[in-house]
């Protein structure tokens, strides 16, 4: 649900961008990796609005859910990304819905 | 194994289940199974009239094409190949799941035509590979869910032995292990419900119900609910795939076993840093992937599992 919020939010955003856009600092960046069936870092803080992605190293496919929902990956395979956007400050737990021992938690404080 | 006076003796039990394929071969004796363990003298069979024999193959992850076997569907075939040269045949097949890697129609396509030409009933269940479709399982029981409950589940019986085919792939919660619900466990117990405790009793499903490794997720959180339901059974056997390798134990009328892959090996627990396909030596693989076959004869005699390799015969 969020994942479609989101998405219509996104689309809001582009018929506006012409006019946000001088305004908005540069979108920042983190990268989680999925190797040997671990993310690595398992923990990560990032400021709120960053985009965070995921790759997948493993030559198994993962997939990335945040554990109350609010996003979900397809299943990644071997070299796939998939990125969102915390938008709100928390702490928002996933893990990988094929391999459910594997957990992380992006921690997001403005 | 020890011979049994009353029942097959070790030779007779072997030379039944005799056959160098790539799955478990099952043989149900009426009673408590029992893993033959590998062959390496194999000989013509001659099966029982009574006994009633199935295969189980796992794991074949058509589609795969990574390092560790970049012809998934190639060993495939092979494993059916060795089923057709069968000196008797099945009379039916289970693959417990991962029959896919990526749920794709086209995987789906390609597993169908090679495993049809084994020309056996089959019988299914998903592994998490299979449901990770758009629809989450809609791919899967669309093509052999067509007489399943719920997600996949379902039983049938068969020479007086009754099956049960279980679905733990699916709604798997962070942290956790395999999953059955409690929709499929209410069923259990209803399918069970009123059947004599010395009707022996078959069960598979992907992920192991017993737990065999916690810290890399190969067992099913409410895997004992399940086990408990089945415990006053004189024999129960579970069978399951998942890890990609044999893992055997024998706890009261509890017979468990885990079948090898088609596709590709899979580490020991905690022999690797991950369970991640294990890449061996080229004329090592077909040494590591295989299936079993199951014979289960009349009377009180012990189910005998048989695995095989791909390199054999």
């Amino acid at each position: 649900m969020d994942a479609i919020l989101s998405r219509r939010g996104v689309c809001g955003l582009l018929l506006t961008l012409p006019l946000l856009a001088p305004a908005r600092a540069e979108e920042e960046a983190a990268h989680i990796m999925i190797d040997n069936f671990v993310f690595t870092p398992p923990e990560l803080n990032v400021k709120t609005g960053t985009k965070v992605s995921w790759k997948n190293e493993d030559d198994i496919p993962h997939t990335v859910m945040g554990k109350g929902g609010g996003f979900r990956s397809k299943p990644l395979d071997t070299g796939d990304e998939f990125s969102y956007v915390f938008a709100k400050a928390g702490r928002v737990d996933y893990f990988c819905t094929l391999h459910p021992h594997m957990v992380g938690s992006v921690i997001v404080a403005d | 194994m020890a011979d049994r006076e009353d029942g097959i003796n070790r030779r007779h039990a072997l030379e039944c289940m005799i056959w160098a394929g790539t799955g478990v071969l099952w043989t149900v004796a009426g009673g408590v199974p029992k893993s033959m363990g590998l062959l390496g003298d194999a000989q013509a069979a001659e099966t029982s009239a009574s006994a009633l024999t199935f295969l189980q193959i796992s794991d074949s992850h058509v589609g795969f094409e990574k390092p560790a076997n970049p012809n998934a569907l190639g060993t495939l075939q092979e494993a059916i190949d060795k089923v057709g040269a069968l000196p008797s045949r099945p009379s039916f097949m289970i693959h417990t799941g991962d029959i896919t890697h990526l749920s794709r129609a086209s995987e789906f396509d390609n597993a169908d035509q090679v495993i049809g030409k084994a020309k056996l009933d089959m019988h299914y269940v998903p592994g998490e590979h299979d449901v990770i479709d758009e629809d989450r399982g809609k791919a899967y029981l669309d093509r052999y869910g067509k007489n399943a409950k719920g997600a996949g589940w379902y039983s049938f019986d068969q020479a007086g032995v009754h099956f049960i085919g279980l679905v733990n792939v699916l709604d798997l919660k962070a942290g956790g292990l395999g999953n059955l619900g409690d929709e499929q466990l209410a069923w259990l117990e209803d399918d069970v419900r009123g059947k004599s405790s010395s009707t022996p009793i078959v069960v598979f499903a992907h992920v192991p119900l017993w737990l065999v490794y916690d810290k890399w997720g190969w067992g099913t959180d409410d895997g004992a609910r399940a086990l408990g339901l089945l415990k006053r059974f004189g024999s129960v056997t579970v069978l399951n795939g998942h890890i990609h390798q044999i893992v055997q134990k024998v706890e009261g009328n509890m017979t468990f076993h885990t079948a090898r892959s088609t596709a590709f090996p899979q580490p020991e627990p905690g022999a690797a840093p991950s369970p991640g396909p294990m890449l061996v030596p080229a004329e090592k693989l077909r040494t590591m992937l295989g299936l079993s076959n199951v014979t289960i004869a009349s009377g009180q005699r012990p189910l005998a599992i048989v695995d095989s390799t791909l390199a054999q015969m």
